[in-house]
């Protein structure tokens, strides 16, 4: 693993954000089959890899519902939101950054406790067992 | 630059100093501060805490860099012999002379003693300095070695500052004796049936009082064996403390010939000026309105008055009415005195209420139209004293009936209103002259929250303490007017607030958080703050694991790794006192090598490695543990470390194993989940090279066992700990610890540390020692129970997980891949590595 790079080669904001827009129901074109609903813990989320893409995948069991969302927080770039903890705020389903927790709506993205960008966010199907989150490219 | 000259590092000398170097324009004055004392000033108030304590530094106002931090020049141990008003000049004894621009003089006052026969003898001391106080205690321990009964001893003076000295004089191990000349204690405060009630509770307590007692001659040869009232009455004693009232320092003053009182004391006009323009004298050798003010509060006042007017701020005078009421606890019993304690029968009428079955002795004086309240006394139950002080103080209206203001309520509302009703200007606290509308100030313009910032903004209550509970009630009662909850409810998904959480836990036994929030709840599906709480709470209660419900932990829970800042985790194995093989080390530096890991030594003395990503985590920990290593909980609210001294297996100053002592703390409590993460330190001697006072709990060898301190931190407060129990042995320390960690866990807030817990705890370290040592609430054997069972289920999580390959799935990047995160962006640094910097 080569983790040591060059000034060059350092991470560019613009460019992160860039891969990642909020995707509707009705636009999706690719559903991506992504794990089984038992790889993901019970009121949690994991990770998903998609091309190169990162995508934060809840299962809120307690409201029996999937959310899947960027893995990048928009605050510090960096990609931890999967390993956040998810619960509610008045009701919105949310999920807080675990290294600032700066919470964003699982809905539709929105920074509920600060003017941070929205985060973007994705539908999520189960089918037998199995998790799939669309995209519309 | 003007030169200030302050002669008297007291209270109020200290208290001027203070209140100068906040103004913005002080930086325009040098100070100068001439002391008798060797020491820098120190709480002259609290002083019969030394006996309990022998810390002298503790009572420090100030310790002694803050002088030279705020470009204050102190010189202790000297004397200031003359003045040269003329030649604005000053000499010491030493026969330096300095000149001045202006000159305070807060020389104090000296204990006054009678002119007695025989008052010179050995064994006859008198009670304001802390070396009055030691030379008490060396007599007392001489005449007190080798003798198994109890000696008697008296204090000669049953005021305020007689009655602190007989507790010293208790503490100290004698038989005391009070003797008053006047036919009831404190007689400038309390009117004849409230001196009965005191008596009586300070009587049941082993004090001896003796009322309307001349003493006419000390007896004995060379040392004191008794006191002589007149014919046929004599006490035998062989040690007497006088404290019979204070004489004001005025001999400096005479020197220049200032002009002084009658009867002596510095005279001042209302600007606390001398009779010389340039020259001001504050405190207890001050004599303002021909009186002289021996309570710590008017000298406080006189200390401000001082400030403005050498600032120029002249429009700022002291007023003529002083204040001289006072609340403060005697020997255990409250006693309070506010306004005019006794009614004169032209003036207003009295109320009295007495219920000796409780010791209560409450009186109010009402003016003739019952529209006034004039003053009054609290014996026992001082629980109104603020409200009925503030009432008096601003001429507030009180009811028709005025008696409800002292009887015992019967719908349990006190008959006062609300501390809002109080005018803005009343002073809340008098020592720090902090007024309602200064607190309300500061909480509605948002520079303050919560009571703590209230209290470091204004300094209110960290005087006497006496306004604290209306300072809370201020506070509570403003934020509740700005529409902010001050519930301590956890977060919107409970109404309740840890305490509560932690009981229904423990009482229902629940094993999940689901559990809780469904019976408990208010209907929300939990969030970042309730989630790891009751995570943290499984673990106090049943020694659960971060493994068992991994999504409800908090982040660094979650994967038992500290979460760094670009998402990677740093490992820290426990090293158990510090204490660490060759072999082992070079395991850990093998390990690091192998990962890429940056390595540090971290400030709780074991090794950090940084830079490990999610999946590397159990691959290092497997190496870890098969080099004999266990979680070091770096990432939990729990036990972090036991720091420990090399005490005396290696040190020539040691007293005992701090390292063999150091290891078994930090192996008992290891893993404990608590409120927020504890720390511990064993020092092998009072060198305290393991800066053991600074820890949650700490420990230092002493002859005879271990001195045993609480509650310190060091972080954005730091704080002491506080001495909680002295030479006792290993087995103690450990009884102690077990109620200690248990209380603590069962009763603090989220995230509070032992530090704020204590401090807000009500009763503080003297309620913390009646529920750990005595017992007061009979739940030792719970605690000493609870705490047992945590010790016995203690496994390492980090073994529990790489044995498991359920709990294992966690520590991926991805769910659907085995690839890390390609995201991460290292740069070299002297020779290791580092993220690359935040933009």
């Amino acid at each position: 693993m080569e983790l040591i790079s060059t000034q060059s080669e350092t991470k560019n904001m613009e460019e992160i954000l860039d891969k990642y827009k909020t995707t509707q129901l009705e636009n999706v074109i690719f559903w991506f089959k992504a794990a089984s609903i038992h790889d993901f813990p019970k009121d949690g989320g994991a990770c998903v890899k998609y091309k190169d893409k990162q995508i934060a995948v809840f299962n809120f069991t307690r409201l029996n519902k999937w959310y899947a969302c960027q893995n990048v927080c928009p605050h510090k770039m960096e990609m931890v939101l999967s390993r956040g903890m998810i619960g509610d705020q008045k009701g919105i389903p949310k999920v807080a950054c675990p290294l600032h927790k700066k919470t964003f709506s699982l809905e539709n993205g929105k920074n509920l406790n600060g003017d941070l960008d929205a985060i973007a966010t994705y539908p999520v199907k189960i089918e037998e067992e199995n998790v799939y989150i669309g995209f519309s490219d | 630059m003007k030169h200030i000259i302050v002669v008297g590092n007291g209270m109020v000398g200290y208290k001027f100093c203070e209140k100068f170097i906040q103004k913005p324009n002080a930086k325009n004055y040098k100070i100068t501060v001439f002391g008798e004392e060797p020491r820098p000033a120190y709480d002259r108030v609290h002083l019969s805490e030394f006996f309990e304590n022998k810390d002298a530094k503790a009572l420090e106002m100030a310790p002694i860099e803050w002088y030279s931090n705020n470009n204050i020049d102190l010189i202790t141990n000297t004397r200031v012999n003359s003045i040269d008003k003329v030649a604005k000049t000053i000499e010491t004894i030493h026969a330096n002379e300095f000149s001045y621009d202006y000159l305070v003089l807060a020389t104090g006052s000296s204990p006054f003693v009678p002119n007695i026969e025989g008052v010179e003898k050995d064994g006859v001391f008198v009670y304001r300095t802390i070396e009055d106080l030691e030379d008490t205690l060396q007599y007392a321990s001489i005449i007190q070695a080798g003798r198994k009964e109890k000696i008697k001893a008296a204090v000669l003076g049953g005021g305020l500052l007689g009655l602190e000295a007989a507790k010293a004089v208790k503490d100290m191990g004698f038989e005391p004796h009070v003797i008053e000349f006047a036919p009831k204690l404190m007689p400038r405060q309390l009117d004849k049936r409230s001196s009965n009630v005191l008596q009586e509770k300070i009587e049941s307590l082993g004090i001896t009082v003796h009322l309307s007692k001349i003493t006419s001659k000390i007896l004995g040869k060379s040392s004191i064996t008794g006191m002589e009232f007149g014919e046929n009455d004599r006490l035998d004693v062989e040690m007497l403390i006088v404290s019979a009232g204070i004489r004001p320092r005025d001999e400096l003053a005479k020197t220049c010939d200032l002009k002084i009182g009658t009867r002596g004391g510095i005279w001042v006009n209302h600007k606390m000026q001398t009779s010389d323009e340039n020259i001001y004298a504050i405190g207890e050798c001050a004599l303002f309105n021909n009186m002289i003010y021996g309570l710590v509060a008017p000298g406080y006042d006189m200390a401000e008055i001082a400030v403005h007017q050498i600032l120029g701020e002249n429009e700022i005078v002291m007023q003529d009415k002083i204040d001289m009421s006072t609340k403060l606890k005697l020997i255990g019993v409250d006693v309070a005195s506010y306004g005019e304690p006794f009614m004169p029968i032209e003036k207003g009428h009295s109320i009295i209420f007495e219920d000796k079955t409780k010791g209560i002795y409450k009186r109010i004086n009402v003016s003739h139209d019952k529209k006034k309240l004039l003053g009054g006394i609290l014996i026992g139950d001082v629980s109104d004293y603020n409200m009925l002080h503030q009432i008096y103080l601003n001429s507030m209206a009180i009811p028709e009936d005025p008696s409800q203001l002292i009887l015992p309520a019967s719908d349990g509302k006190a008959a006062f209103g609300d501390v809002m009703d109080l005018p803005n200007e009343a002073q809340v606290c008098s020592c720090e002259s902090v007024t309602k509308g200064q607190i309300c100030e500061i909480i509605e313009n948002g520079q303050a929250s919560d009571l703590a910032d209230v209290v470091s903004c204004t300094k209110a209550g960290t005087g006497c303490g006496g306004c604290k509970p209306m300072v809370s009630d201020l506070t509570n009662a403003t934020l509740k007017s700005l529409g902010i909850e001050v519930k301590d409810s956890v977060c919107e998904h409970f109404d309740l607030n840890r305490q509560d959480l932690y009981k229904i836990i423990q009482v229902k036994g629940y094993k999940t958080f689901n559990e809780v929030l469904d019976n408990h709840g208010n209907g929300g599906h939990g969030c970042e703050l309730c989630k790891p709480l009751v995570a943290s709470l499984m673990a106090s209660i049943n020694a659960d694991t971060a493994n068992e419900e991994y999504a409800i932990q908090d982040s660094n829970d979650r994967f038992m790794a500290n979460i760094q800042r670009n998402g990677t985790y740093s490992v820290v194995p426990r090293v158990p006192g510090g204490e660490i093989t060759p072999d082992k080390l070079i395991a850990l530096g093998q390990i690091a090598k192998k990962y890429d890991l940056y390595t540090k030594i971290t400030g709780g003395v074991r090794v950090d490695l940084f830079g490990a990503t999610l999946n590397q985590l159990p691959l290092i920990w497997k190496d870890l543990i098969s080099h004999g290593f266990e979680s070091g909980h770096a990432y939990g609210k729990s036990l972090r470390t036991v720091k420990t001294c090399v005490g005396s297996t290696w040190c020539r100053y040691g007293m005992d194993e701090s390292v063999s002592f150091g290891i078994e703390l930090e192996n008992r409590y290891r893993g404990i989940r608590a409120p927020h993460k504890i720390k511990g330190g064993v020092s092998g001697c009072i060198r305290e090279c393991a800066e053991a006072r600074g820890k949650d709990f700490g420990l230092i060898a002493v002859e005879g066992g271990w001195n045993l301190y609480l509650g310190g931190n060091g972080g954005a407060n730091p704080r002491h700990a506080e001495l909680f129990a002295e030479q006792i042995d290993n087995e103690t320390v450990i009884k102690y610890l077990d109620r200690y960690l248990m209380f603590y866990m069962r009763t603090a807030k989220p995230l509070q540390r032992t530090a704020a817990w204590q401090e807000r705890l009500e009763g503080g370290l003297e309620y913390l020692k009646e529920v750990i040592i005595d017992d007061k609430l009979e739940i030792v054997e719970d605690l000493e129970q609870e705490m047992q069972t945590l010790v016995n289920r203690y496994k390492c999580e980090w073994t529990q997980a790489v044995n498991d390959p359920e709990m294992m799935k966690r520590f991926n990047h991805f769910v659907n891949s085995k690839e890390e995160d390609d995201n991460l962006v290292f740069v070299p640094m002297r020779e290791q590595k580092m993220p690359e910097p935040w933009s």
